[in-house]
């Protein structure tokens, strides 16, 4: 299927080079610029449409692909032959390993000059610490805590400050309402888990000179792992997976009350507890000492450009716009359901009103900010899809088993470190 | 004279050409690059960052130390064994059962059952899957919320052990039918007149189907047999679909999603690629040397 669109995409590429040739040939001076763009964002062709009306000598031509991991390997395998698309769109944690494959351009040269146009630590994570810059920054998902206010009321809850406040708010829902859970620990989300982690100051990598430090089982990652084994062994959350059919009619007829996510949850909430709408409401994430606002990422992409690209001006000037513009960043909030990395839009017109689920809490967008305004930063190694798999794997095990989560962590790190040592990186730590 | 000739002789070669074009541009070349890849992996230098830090190398046989050292597939395998030591008694013994139901004297709705049972057949295992998965979670589940209701409470179909349930029991929803379908012709092509001599004989119709239906069906109890062993060592997408509604699924739970994993997941196409030609050999000797060993054994009377 991968390889199948990849082909598709590749001739589709051929004929679209053949074609600019033709028209330098034709000798009337240049065409215009022709530019592929791979994204997974709903609606994003109506950008690209407003960029294109403006724009007649650079044409942009959006194709849409799976999210995520699917279009990291896609990318990968189409630069592999020479044939990657001009634009793609990248989350935070794969850009390691596409500059790793030699598959995003350094577009320093061009791009540099915005960096102010976004908060610090989403500027480090395009330019992977160093002079480089590899991408523009889209979207962020900094991390917080969606509850019931209904039932909160109902049981007399109010949201948690602090993850011990969280693990009592656990146990009354158990004792209050035996049915329901306020919260699941879920094995087949290792972003989630990484966010947490970040929250709690964790570092899995970062570059020493000439060396890649390794430090997944850190003190803070054990901490958040410690922490949820608690609450799953004492059975006050539950353990089954985010994102199934059986998840979504929890949340939808009130067994599962609340839900530790990113701010881009209104609109899976929207889709999947279609019922609920308005009794939901949003707080900043639970603490770990209190008095502390450090909240995580979960999520999050940015627009890089490819080495294959014969136009990275054009292809880096489309994505700055595409970004930072008011106009862009208005279609990418109200149609593709985007929360902006660009620190302008977060105050835009766009996100004057809250999302429809939440119309209730008038200030959502205010709170949003304030909150990604808190986000660690962090740094992501170049096989973060191999980290990612190796979770799904261990604290699958570990929550049928019944073993130690710390053990799933210590797993994940050494499979992490085996694979950076067996490509050849250099490793320490 | 010499040119007509040889002109003749070509041409069952432009027949043939057709065919031995699509064989080795989709058959053999996709194999050989395989074997290619197996043969050689990625090298970072340093950071791995930038330009001209990873370089492919001959890797010699090391992507197949690893393959074959690897734990995880031959876990995989064992995996495999036992549901397949499940699903193909159940499998075949069902199909052997509804075909001679069907084959009966006495039966009534026979076509309306024969379309019954096959029917699931023509729906794609993701699909097949998917409406499984719907019915084994507790919250979604008209049988569990049914179960719940006579008290029982709710039964965790996708557990470590009962996760092998859940996955026979779709391939037995999917397959029997087919299978039934293959015996049942064969059964109907017996000649009317062994069982007009066995009921004069006495027969009962329990013993008709015992002593001559079952040993004259047995060259199609061994196809179907072959068939379902193949199917069963390419098990793949019903363990796929269902593994993100369950923690009991991990990515290599068979060798074959370990595979995709490494390359899809992992980006190493390289052990990826030894590890398919290890299964393939595998897969390929497990069904010849069966083959070999049955067709010694049903056939060697009509030799």
């Amino acid at each position: 299927m991968t390889r199948k669109l990849a082909a598709t995409a590749a001739l589709m590429l051929g004929a679209a080079l053949v074609g600019g040739c033709t028209d330098d040939d034709g000798g009337d001076g240049d065409g215009p610029v022709e530019l592929t763009f791979w994204s997974w964002v709903p609606n994003i062709e109506l950008a690209v449409d407003a960029w294109n009306a403006a724009n007649p000598d650079i044409q942009v031509t959006v194709s849409e692909q799976a999210a995520g991991d699917d279009l990291v390997t896609l990318v990968i395998t189409a630069a592999g032959a020479d044939e990657a698309p001009d634009l793609v769109q990248v989350e935070y944690q794969a850009l390691p390993t596409l500059v790793s494959n030699d598959v995003l351009a350094d577009i320093s040269e061009y791009a540099s000059g915005v960096s102010d146009e976004f908060a610090e630590g989403l500027w480090q994570q395009v330019t992977l610490g160093t002079d480089a810059v590899y991408a523009i920054p889209q979207d962020s998902g900094p991390m917080m805590f969606y509850y019931r206010a209904d039932i909160f009321e109902e049981l007399s809850l109010t949201p948690p400050a602090t993850w011990e406040e969280f693990a009592e708010t656990a146990r009354t829902v158990r004792e209050e309402r035996p049915e329901s859970y306020l919260m699941t620990f879920s094995a087949t989300d290792p972003g989630w888990f990484a966010g947490l982690s970040q929250q709690a100051g964790a570092s899995w990598w970062n570059v020493s000179g000439d060396a890649w430090n390794v430090s997944i089982n850190d003190p803070a990652t054990l901490r958040v792992a410690e922490y949820w084994q608690g609450l799953v062994d004492q059975d006050l959350v539950d353990d089954q997976p985010m994102y199934t059919p059986e998840w979504n009619a929890a949340l939808n007829d009130g067994t599962q009350i609340g839900w530790v996510s990113a701010v881009w949850g209104p609109g899976v909430l929207a889709g999947n507890a279609a019922d609920t709408a308005g009794r939901w409401r949003m707080a900043p994430l639970p603490q770990w000492s209190e008095g502390e606002h450090v909240t995580g990422n979960w999520g999050g992409s940015s627009t890089g450009v490819t080495t294959d690209s014969e136009h990275v001006e054009a292809a880096t000037e489309f994505a700055i716009w595409l970004n930072t513009s008011p106009e862009a960043i208005e279609i990418l909030v109200r149609e593709g359901g985007l929360y902006p990395a660009a620190t302008s839009g977060q105050t835009g017109p766009a996100l004057a009103e809250p999302p429809a689920f939440f119309s209730e809490q008038t200030d959502f967008y205010e709170l949003a900010s304030e909150i990604a305004d808190t986000a660690a930063g962090f740094t992501w190694g170049p096989n973060v899809n191999v980290t990612y798999d190796a979770y799904r794997d261990a604290f699958g095990a570990a929550i049928t088993d019944g073993t130690p989560f710390t053990d799933a962590v210590n797993q994940m790190h050494q499979t992490t470190v085996e694979d950076m040592q067996r490509q050849g990186f250099t490793v320490t730590g | 004279m010499r040119t007509a000739r040889g002109r003749r002789a070509a041409i069952p070669y432009a027949f043939l050409s057709p065919a031995i074009v699509l064989f080795v541009l989709f058959l053999l070349l996709p194999i050989g690059y395989t074997a290619y890849l197996s043969l050689r992996k990625v090298q970072v230098s340093g950071l791995g960052l930038g330009a001209g830090a990873r370089r492919e190398v001959f890797a010699g046989l090391e992507n197949y130390r690893v393959a074959v050292g690897d734990s995880d597939l031959w876990w995989g395998m064992v995996r495999v064994l036992v549901y397949g030591g499940i699903l193909l008694p159940a499998m075949l013994g069902l199909a052997l059962l509804f075909a001679l139901l069907l084959d009966a004297r006495r039966v009534g709705a026979r076509r309306f059952s024969r379309l019954a049972i096959f029917l699931p057949y023509a729906v794609p295992g993701v699909i097949a899957t998917l409406l499984w998965g719907f019915l084994y979670l507790p919250q979604v589940s008209p049988f569990q919320r049914a179960l719940r209701e006579l008290g029982v409470g709710t039964v965790d179909l996708m557990g470590p052990t009962t996760i092998y349930g859940a996955l026979v029991n779709i391939a037995l929803w999917g397959g029997v039918g087919f299978n039934m379908i293959v015996i049942y012709t064969t059964l109907r092509a017996i000649p009317a007149e062994l069982y007009e001599s066995a009921r004069i004989d006495g027969a009962s119709e329990t013993q008709i189907a015992l002593r001559i239906k079952i040993p004259l069906v047995t060259p199609a109890i061994i196809l179907t047999s072959v068939f379902s062993i193949i199917a069963t060592l390419q098990v793949f997408s019903e363990p796929t679909t269902l593994s993100p509604l369950t923690n009991s699924i991990p990515s290599d739970f068979t060798p074959l999603m370990k595979i995709y994993r490494d390359a899809f997941a992992r980006n190493d196409i390289y052990s990826a690629a030894a590890s398919s030609i290890v299964v393939a050999a595998l897969t390929l000797t497990v069904s010849f040397g069966l083959l070999w060993v049955l067709q010694k054994r049903a056939f060697g009377q009509e030799r």
